[in-house]
């Protein structure tokens, strides 16, 4: 039994999941790879975003694989750590925002 | 960053045997990926066989003025091999037998070799269509001897390719040692300025982009819009094509992957990404690398393992484009460098 419950190597096995649905598995993995062509916006636009994303919902599996994707691509550190700034920054207004509504019961329910 | 080549440190990976055998053993040896051989024979083109030569490959010696951290050739100032002009003669005499079109001159830094501006007056006489000198840009600016190369390229209308990893002074000074971005562009501009990589000028400028770590290069030509423009902005410099290239696990580059502990992911990495269509077009199938003292290899990679061709004409002495034609080419596990995405040849990207 491995002591964490993500292991590096998993990342690689990913294509896996189509092994026990295989229906289900192809249609989601021909859906990512469609996501990623370069459309309106470029493939390198689309994996700085990936990156930002990867952090907001903290999967180790997607961090590993867009800091590389985004090395291949030749984007800059400066770039990744900007665009995790906005990922950040638009998690933390999440919470925060949420302060109206904690605002708004306050003063309801208070004389 | 590293000041020596493997050989001067006396490094076991200087020695070729070691190389492959380290290539050979690890998750290769223990099955958990498979060897190049078996993933080629599943394409049913094994063993791989030669077209056409197009292209001969000269290397005019491993002296270079760089000790750049990824060298396949484990090149270096400390590195005496060098091309003497009698094998040059004997080079010359191949040239005008063979039916290459491109002569490819390499090294190390071939300017350095004593005997290389001979070398390049006689060869140009030998009706090559295209002569190409891979140039690592900083021997341009590196002593006053150098200064009037751009010119003395465009006399012989020399095609000229210049390696310069990146677009940013970070990347490349960590990979090419410090100073080398700001030399890099000094040298470009020189180019330039006697007319390479400009529009209508008949002289060619290619770039050579090598990634700067454990990866593998993206799209070429995505990589060669950012170069084309980050270039133009920055620095007003303009060029001909961008050719994108992996980086082999070979000599200090193999070191590199092996001290930062990240050899087993590159090469699952290489193995992942075969690609039967770029196995087809590798560049050994037409192309020949002549090393400094006049032996013949498939490519420049199997000279830096010591894989001579597998034929009775094995040197420039008994060269026979027939029995040469008739060869197997050599590989190992280095060659799926060249198989992995877009393949990866010293013209870039293969399909
Ligand atoms: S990569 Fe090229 S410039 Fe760098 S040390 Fe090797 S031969 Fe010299
Ligand atoms: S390393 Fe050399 S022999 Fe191997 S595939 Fe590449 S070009 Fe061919």
């Amino acid at each position: 039994m491995s002591k964490t419950y993500y292991d590096p190597a998993d990342l690689k096995k990913f294509g896996k999941i189509s092994e026990w649905d295989e229906e289900l598995g192809s249609k989601f993995f021909d859906y990512y790879n469609s996501v990623f062509e370069e459309g309106a916006l470029t493939a390198r636009e689309k994996s700085l975003i990936a990156l930002a994303v990867s952090h907001v919902v903290q999967c180790p599996y997607c961090i590993d694989a867009y800091t590389k994707d985004g090395l291949e691509r030749g984007i800059e550190k400066e770039e990744m750590m900007e665009a995790i700034h906005v990922g950040a920054a638009i998690k933390g207004g999440a919470t925060l925002v949420h302060g109206v509504q904690m605002m708004n019961k306050y003063n309801k329910l208070s004389m | 960053m590293q000041k020596k080549s493997l050989s001067a440190r006396k490094n076991n990976l200087s020695n070729p045997a070691e190389q492959l055998k380290y290539l050979s053993n690890g998750i290769f040896g223990a099955g958990e990926l498979p060897l190049f051989q078996d993933k080629a024979e599943k394409t049913g083109a094994f063993p791989l066989k030669p077209k056409k030569l197009e292209i001969l490959q000269i290397n005019l010696g491993y002296m270079c003025n760089q000790v750049c951290s990824h060298c396949h050739v484990d090149a270096g100032p400390d590195r005496k091999e060098i091309m003497t002009r009698e094998t040059m003669q004997l080079c010359l005499d191949v040239i005008k037998k063979s039916e290459a079109h491109t002569l490819d001159l390499t090294g190390g830094a071939p300017e350095m070799n004593p005997n290389f501006r001979w070398f390049v007056e006689e060869a140009s006489k030998a009706g090559i269509r295209d002569f190409i000198v891979r140039s690592n840009l900083t021997i341009i600016v590196a002593n006053k001897k150098y200064y009037d190369l751009p010119q003395f390229f465009k006399k012989h209308n020399i095609h000229v390719v210049s390696s310069l990893p990146f677009y940013k002074r970070e990347k490349t000074d960590r990979q090419r040692g410090s100073g080398v971005f700001d030399k890099s562009i000094e040298a470009l501009k020189m180019l330039n300025a006697a007319g390479y990589g400009k529009k209508d000028s008949g002289l060619k400028l290619d770039l050579v982009y090598n990634p700067a770590g454990a990866f593998l290069p993206t799209n070429q030509q995505a990589m060669e819009r950012d170069f084309k423009k980050a270039l133009k902005q920055d620095f007003d410099i303009d060029f001909n094509e961008l050719f994108c290239i992996t980086n082999l696990p070979i000599s200090r580059f193999l070191e590199y992957l092996i001290a930062s502990e990240n050899y087993e992911d590159y090469m699952t990495a290489l193995v992942e990404a075969f690609n039967p269509a770029a196995f087809q077009n590798v560049m050994c199938t037409n192309t020949l690398s002549v090393s400094w003292d006049g032996w013949l290899y498939d490519c420049d990679f199997n000279q830096m393992l010591s894989l001579k061709v597998d034929s009775k004409s094995q040197h420039l002495k008994d060269f026979e484009p027939q029995l040469l034609q008739k060869r197997e080419i050599r590989t190992s596990q280095h060659c799926y460098g060249c198989t992995a995405g877009a393949g990866s040849s010293c013209q870039g990207s293969v399909i």
